[in-house]
């Protein structure tokens, strides 16, 4: 019956954090009105999210986000130096691979965003069978440490989260 | 007290329309598509943030409200700047890219843009295990 009611537990509460801050004041008819819509709009949708994400480990979700929000923030730098200081002929971009020990797809498209968001690399594409990711280098001298990296850094992380 | 915030919140603006005009100008500088793709997605996010951050400080200091609005802005700016960076990147292999210069997948698949699309496409990971066959009547 709970099932029922809430198919999606989190998306229901990101909608009623989300509608709060959207209203932008504390009132209690907007929580209401929050937890009206948090609860009919997973209802809705629950026929195209057959699946449910599994979360292992949400207290680990904090410490990855602060982990990347860093990460943004150094990016943001070292591209920025990039961009100005670095002459076009001395740039070694780089394509790379990196094979996946994840499975879940949530778990998967995190990994994918944190790459794009973080140091030089952007996320391209994905191989068929979902098991390798395609990474574009901005710069990247030594690929396969940048490839370590963010097995050991993000990834590491995310399957304690996920999986 | 008010004099220091206002330089702090003065601060925070300069340093986000320089990362904004920085990520502005890789867009001209840098050589190919693919490089270009990194300067919008990187250096703009810290520009908008600076921006974001600088207007909750000024409503909590100089209004005495708090403002979450700013929170909900860099939450959508995080989540979508990646798929789009993704979908430009997708686009660009479809049009341009060329399957040989790219590494090996070191998987029995290719790269999902170079599949041959005729072939049946399944969902590629999923949970929920497939229904079992209906049973047979018995005569």
């Amino acid at each position: 019956m709970l099932r029922k009611l809430f198919p999606h537990p989190y998306l229901t509460l990101l909608l009623i954090i989300t509608w709060m801050l959207l209203v932008n004041h504390l009132k209690l008819g907007s929580l209401v009105f929050a937890v009206i819509l948090g609860t009919i709009i997973p209802i809705i949708t629950a026929p195209y999210w057959p699946d449910r994400p599994l979360l292992r480990n949400p207290v680990a979700i904090i410490g990855y986000i602060l982990i990347v929000l860093y990460d943004i923030v150094k990016s943001n730098f070292i591209v920025a130096g990039i961009v100005l200081f670095k002459p076009k002929t001395k740039l070694q971009s780089a394509w790379i691979t990196v094979p996946l020990d994840l499975r879940t797809p949530e778990a998967i498209t995190v990994l994918a965003g944190t790459i794009t968001m973080t140091p030089g690399t952007v996320t391209a594409d994905m191989s068929g069978d979902g098991k390798a990711l395609l990474i574009h280098c901005l710069h990247a001298p030594d690929p396969d440490s940048v490839r370590d990296e963010i097995k050991s850094r993000y990834e590491a992380r995310l399957m304690r989260i996920f999986e | 007290m008010e004099q220091i915030a206002e330089i702090v919140i003065s601060l925070l603006l300069v340093a986000a329309g320089i990362f904004g005009l920085v990520g502005s100008y890789g867009l001209l500088k840098l050589p190919d598509t693919m490089s270009r793709l990194h300067a919008p997605t990187k250096a703009t996010t810290l520009g908008v943030g600076g921006v974001l951050i600088a207007s909750m400080l000024y409503f909590w200091i100089f209004r005495d409200t708090l403002s979450w609005h700013e929170l909900l802005i860099t939450m959508f700016l995080l989540l979508t700047a990646p798929i789009t960076a993704n979908f430009i990147a997708k686009a660009h292999l479809h049009r341009f890219g060329n399957a040989d210069d790219l590494p090996d997948t070191q998987t029995d698949h290719i790269w999902a843009t170079f599949e041959d699309e005729a072939e049946e496409l399944q969902p590629v990971m999923t949970r929920t295990t497939p229904k079992p066959a209906p049973p047979k009547a018995d005569h």
